[in-house]
């Protein structure tokens, strides 16, 4: 336990680095120091610092908020099947993603729809809070997830469906695959602080989460305040994964798995689950991404697509071998 | 001294009133059985005493401070409470499982210290649990998770305790372990309320029962005049046997009223 967190984050800086390292061009380690130092070819310093490095802290930070949201809802909804996108928030990020595309609101300002996908998350909040208001039963929220993610997918729907022509239905699935390719700076300052926020809101839960295992009374009689803890766990998914969501697009699967990886390695409770989990998230998301770099396909391959394609055998085999505890 | 006091309360759970009227104070010292047929309102009375649902009328008081004004987390650290059916919802070891009756002790973000190590061993020890210690939670038997769930309710060291059906799944050995071991604290000048449906450990090692009906107390004191013939026909519609035994009273249900 003590060792694993060092480990993973040893790991997942690593991950970052060699994410630098790998891509289309190839770059050598002198010509990188150089580039650093602000010396040697500028071409290769716009390929490392304005391409590579913002997909490099990317993957970082949208696989921390994955792992970590996936880890805090697992514990707070006591399901170990719950994951970011349980609440139907990612797809209401999506939902205002696809929105600002269909409108060719990027034409303009390209990070018009970030943006707007970090309001549709946010906005998510309003049903959400309104519908568990009464009682704090994990049921009503995951049912009040299902709920908006299914509007919400109606919504996108919708727009693919009155899409003018296919290549601006094209570019709607695009977005919706799941990418870090060819993000900025602009998407790290979008992305970034939503999720130092979400990380913030969801890692201070540990206590309570920990507290839910005996379920709602028992948590409730530990001196938990569970309108608070829902408070700050919505707020916290809510901003984080919005912000995540928003300049990568739908990417499965780490959220859900990530927790399942880690728990093992932990004494098991929802606390000691949550920070590896967002290391791991990192490290992750991250070597996907260097991997549909790799693997050397006619399109590009979508990290999104990637993650769902290895992740699912992977869980499959992990549950196997872990199922007697459930 | 802890005290505990239920003032005119009501209680309305999905629009229908559960408890009514309640009045009864809960001193420090003595073992108190709450008894009644399903649905008379014993797991309710002991949500409403910890503030788990909300009252329709009446007040909960806490050492003589209104229960909605305190912290949850003073409320924790007063009374612990075990609830019926015993939830774990993630393997945790029995030690880690049992230490979480330490979480409303600990500062944020600190760990489990000394005193609070010491606190587990102890509940752990008096509930015959510490051979459990490395075993996942969610693998012992039935009986075996019902003295985990006690040690961890036990671990929080509160002066009162509300143990909501203590004796389902354990065999007659572990019952009889559990009453005496809930017994003991009392006499040490604990508060400790718990909720029966086996009459005859209430009569037996209760010093004061309290008998809900359709929500409203309608027996309260000791088990001898509570656990009368008339209360008995009209509460459970049962005649019984009555004895003594090694100096306390043996009590068993016979037949159901025709």
């Amino acid at each position: 336990m003590s060792l694993l967190l060092p480990l993973l984050l040893m790991f997942a800086l690593l991950s970052g680095l060699l994410s630098i390292a790998v891509g289309p061009a190839h770059i050598g380690l002198p010509a990188m120091v150089a580039a650093i130092e602000g010396k040697g070819d500028p071409i290769v310093r716009a390929i490392l610092l304005d391409l590579r490095l913002p997909r490099a802290i990317l993957g970082l930070v949208v696989g921390a908020m994955l792992g970590a949201g996936g880890a805090a809802l697992q514990g707070y909804l006591r399901n170990p099947l719950a994951e970011p996108a349980i609440l139907g928030i990612s797809s209401t990020a999506a939902l205002g993603a696809v929105i600002a595309i269909y409108f060719k609101l990027a034409d303009t300002y390209s990070w018009l729809v970030p943006l707007f996908a970090v309001i549709g998350a946010v906005l998510a909040l309003i049903p959400l809070l309104a519908l568990s208001a009464r009682g704090e039963s994990a049921l009503t929220l995951i049912l009040a997830g299902v709920a908006l993610s299914t509007l919400a997918g109606a919504g996108i729907s919708l727009a693919l469906n009155l899409a003018p022509n296919p290549f601006a239905a094209m570019e709607i699935t695009s977005w919706l695959l799941g990418s870090l390719e060819d993000r900025s700076f602009k998407d790290v300052l979008i992305a970034a602080p939503c999720v130092a926020i979400g990380l913030a809101l969801l890692l201070g839960q540990g206590r309570a989460l920990d507290a839910l295992s005996l379920g709602e009374d028992g948590a409730r009689s530990l001196g938990t305040d569970l309108r608070r803890t829902r408070l700050q766990m919505l707020a916290g998914i809510a901003i984080g994964v919005g912000g995540a969501v928003a300049v990568s697009g739908a990417i499965g699967f780490v959220g859900l798995i990530v927790p399942h990886l880690v728990r093992p390695l932990t004494d098991r409770s929802p606390s000691a689950v949550l920070l590896p989990s967002a290391v791991a998230g990192a490290l992750l998301l991250t070597t996907a991404d260097i991997a549909v770099r790799l693997v050397p396909t006619a399109m590009p391959l979508k990290l999104g697509v990637l993650t769902a394609l290895v992740g699912v055998p992977f869980f499959v085999r992990h549950l196997l071998r872990e199922r007697r505890l459930w | 001294m802890v005290t505990i006091s239920c003032r005119d309360l009501d209680v309305d759970l999905g629009g229908r009133r559960v408890l009514s009227a309640i009045d009864l104070d809960f001193a420090a010292g003595a073992l108190v059985g709450v008894i009644g047929p399903n649905g008379a309102g014993k797991s309710t009375l002991a949500r409403a005493m910890l503030n788990l649902v909300p009252t329709a009328g009446g007040s909960v008081a806490i050492d003589g401070a209104e229960l909605v004004g305190l912290a949850p987390s003073h409320v924790a650290r007063r009374v612990a409470y075990l609830p019926q059916g015993q939830e774990i919802h993630w393997p945790l070891s029995v030690e880690r499982l049992v230490g979480l009756g330490r979480l409303p002790h600990l500062a944020p973000f600190s760990r489990i210290g000394p005193v609070d190590q010491a606190a587990i061993e102890s509940a752990m020890a008096q509930t015959g649990t510490l051979p459990l210690r490395e075993r996942i939670a969610t693998e012992l038997s039935g009986g075996e998770r019902a003295r985990v769930m006690l040690a961890r309710a036990l671990a929080t060291e509160a002066p009162a305790l509300i143990v909501d059906e203590p004796l389902a799944s354990l065999d007659p050995g572990h019952q009889i372990e559990v009453m005496a071991l809930l017994a003991a604290r009392a006499r040490a000048g604990g508060l400790v309320l718990v909720i029966l449906h086996d009459l005859a450990a209430a009569a037996r090692y209760c010093d004061r029962l309290v008998l809900l009906h359709h929500g409203r107390v309608v027996g309260d004191g000791a088990a001898g005049d509570v656990l009368s013939d008339a209360a008995l026909d009209a509460v459970y519609g049962i005649s019984a046997w009555r004895g003594e035994a090694e100096g306390a009273p043996l009590f068993v249900p016979l037949r159901r009223r025709d």
